[in-house]
């Protein structure tokens, strides 16, 4: 890793954020939240971001059918056109329907949930999972260092996909499997980026001070070390929310992730999928659209919180 | 070096046989293959004989030291669906596979790396920003969504190519290959582009980052002031240095590609053995995936520790061993 070889600037946030100077703290983040809306891409992708999580969280009162209640849906309405209605003329299939009759859009609502919800789940544990065990080893060091970091070396020198299919062959489908492989995937990176910022800091004066004041270990770990290096990695982690929710996605869509119970916007697609070739392409072709529209976002939002937070790039 | 290498090989060894555990206790746990296998009418006698055959009854520590013992052997066991053995399955398929796969690093390079270039030197341009963007998208976009546009675009909307299949093949050296008709090579550029796209977006932003640090360098002032003209400093000079990073990189990421394939031939029906591995999760053909899985982390072993040799006879600097 390059970043154990680069001096790490002061940390803005640390020096500011221990509550002696509120009036500053606020500054700061208003001049970080303008610094933000400076890019237009970024300020468009936060915006259409934000609106889906809106759409994601409301799901049941916003859609107009529920997908998964077979009351509401009919199969003489199967495979219509996007902006068909029903035969009575009472609903609008914006985006058409599926070879259920399911509505496309509220099939997409929900699926924009499920695949959010893992995404951010999965990343969220595999943050705190290997953030606690790169912490750990680090400060163990010797031989449990050295072998934990072994095992993330060679993790991380197989493809995700690849370690991923391992997995979910082992472990099966089901919405906690694909969980649990997602986070097995993700763990090592933050094992390994946690260990080299930890690097960093402990050698830093505060340390000392806390080592002189005798506080124990753990305390200096946990209360003093780890706040200063968990900013940055949470800025990363956004950005991998991306990767996680692609990964899922294609997962799901080669039948191995998700059960046909609770479609994410991969398997959605990959229900399309042998449709297309019939010309009924709108079936996976908007949850495609969806899916793409997610990623890209997260990727503009994550990328400019990368560059506005990470005092290191600052020229 | 010799101390290195047989570290590191007893060292692959060990994450071999961990991996077989691993793999082989947890496939054995999915499913029971014998419900899929077997008529829904076979009366008990049927269905205990076909477990017996299977050697589905037996513990599964036993089941593990057989396989081991055969594994030795060459032999990974029998398909249940093909009733072939299944090593000789993926490697029917291998060529496949590897067909896609160097087509598609080739692609990446051949594509890639002028376009980094370009990119590199009208950095401040409107092609140059479209190039960048180009390959922002490569990098996020998921493979799979691209492959299906591929396919409504130019198989459904345009009927310019075909969206699944190899085509007409023709023997080469006993390996059946796409490349060398046209029909093949028609099958062979849909799925080989998708494949491609990930490490094309890689080799652009490498090669890019190569050009813009090389043009700062000193010899390419000398070589300016000696009058060369800016193709030939380019073309040659700059070219030549940023060479071995890039494609360094790119072929430690081959392993990738035929990880990924897994992906592309399903999209597109490629008969590799991406394709079949998925096939066989479906119907729970144990020793299919268990061999797949072993072949392919194998294979990743192996051009791991490659990469590793290679990497320090090109760069002295380099130490093999240990890094603390």
């Amino acid at each position: 890793m390059a970043d154990i070889n680069e001096v790490k600037q002061p940390d803005l946030n640390s020096v500011q954020g221990d509550g002696v100077l509120p009036m500053k703290e606020e500054s700061l983040l208003v001049q970080s939240l303008k610094e933000y809306f400076e890019s237009k891409t970024a300020a468009i992708g936060l915006i259409i971001l934000t609106v889906m999580v809106v759409v994601a969280l409301l799901a049941p009162y916003i859609s107009p059918q529920n997908p998964y209640d077979l009351m509401s849906i009919d199969i003489m309405d199967s495979k219509l056109e996007p902006g068909s209605k029903t035969m009575d003329e009472s609903t609008t299939f914006l985006l058409g329907t599926d070879s259920q009759g399911r509505d496309m859009l509220s099939s997409i609502i929900y699926g924009l949930r499920i695949s959010l919800g893992v995404g951010v789940l999965s990343t969220v544990i595999a943050l705190i999972i290997g953030s606690i065990i790169g912490l750990w080893a680090s400060f163990i060091g010797g031989r449990t260092d050295s072998f934990i970091m072994r095992v993330v070396d060679l993790q991380l020198s197989f493809p995700a996909i690849l370690v991923a299919l391992i997995l979910l062959a082992v472990l099966g489908k089901g919405i906690d499997k694909i969980i649990l492989s997602l986070v097995i995937v993700q763990w090592a990176y933050y094992a390994r980026a946690i260990r080299s910022n930890v690097l960093v800091e402990r050698r830093k004066e505060y340390v000392e001070a806390a080592k002189c004041l005798g506080l124990p270990q753990r305390r200096i770990m946990f209360g003093h070390v780890l706040p200063n290096c968990m900013p940055e990695l949470i800025v990363i982690s956004t950005v991998k929310v991306a990767g996680a929710i692609a990964l899922e996605a294609t997962l799901s869509f080669l039948g191995l992730g998700m059960p046909i119970t609770e479609p994410s916007l991969g398997l959605l697609i990959a229900n399309g999928f042998k449709y297309m070739q019939s010309g009924y392409y709108w079936i996976s072709f908007y949850p495609g659209v969806a899916l793409l529209i997610l990623i890209v976002s997260i990727n503009l939002v994550g990328d400019r919180l990368r560059d506005v937070l990470n005092p290191r790039l600052k020229k | 070096m010799l101390a290195f290498l047989i570290r590191r090989i007893s060292q692959s060894a060990i994450v071999l046989l961990v991996m077989s555990m691993l793999v082989f206790v947890g496939v054995f746990y999915i499913g029971n293959p014998i419900d899929i296998m077997i008529a829904p009418d076979a009366t008990p006698a049927e269905y205990a004989r076909a477990v017996k055959e299977l050697g589905l009854d037996k513990p599964m520590l036993t089941q593990y030291w057989i396989f081991l013992k055969d594994a030795v052997h060459g032999d990974l066991g029998n398909s249940f669906v093909y009733n072939e053995p299944a090593l000789k399955l993926i490697l029917q398929r291998m060529p496949a596979t590897m067909e896609l796969a160097v087509t598609a690093m080739l692609m990446a390079v051949f594509i890639g790396i002028p376009l980094g270039m370009l990119a590199g030197i009208k950095h401040d341009t409107m092609l140059g920003r479209s190039i960048m963007r180009f390959s922002i998208l490569g990098f996020s976009l998921p493979t799979f969504w691209v492959g299906l546009m591929f396919i409504i675009l130019f198989s459904v909307q345009l009927g310019w190519l075909p969206s699944g299949g190899r085509g007409t093949t023709v023997e080469l050296l006993g390996v059946p290959v796409s490349f060398l008709t046209w029909d093949g090579i028609q099958h062979l550029i849909l799925p080989a582009m998708n494949l491609a796209l990930f490490k094309t977006s890689l080799a652009i932003r490498l090669s890019r980052a190569g050009v813009q640090e090389n043009l700062q360098m000193d010899y390419v002032k000398f070589a300016k002031a000696k009058g060369l003209s800016n193709t030939r400093i380019i073309g040659l000079h700059v070219m030549k240095n940023i060479m071995i990073p890039v494609i360094t990189v790119l072929g430690m990421e081959f392993g990738g590609l035929i990880a990924f394939a897994v992906v592309t031939e399903t999209i597109f029906s490629w008969p590799g053995m991406g394709k079949l591995v998925i096939d066989s999760i479906g119907v729970l053909d144990r020793p299919v995936i268990v061999a797949y899985l072993l072949i392919t982390v194998t294979m990743f072993i192996i051009i791991n520790l490659l990469v590793d040799i290679i990497y320090s006879i090109l760069d002295p600097r380099v130490r093999l061993g240990d890094h603390n």
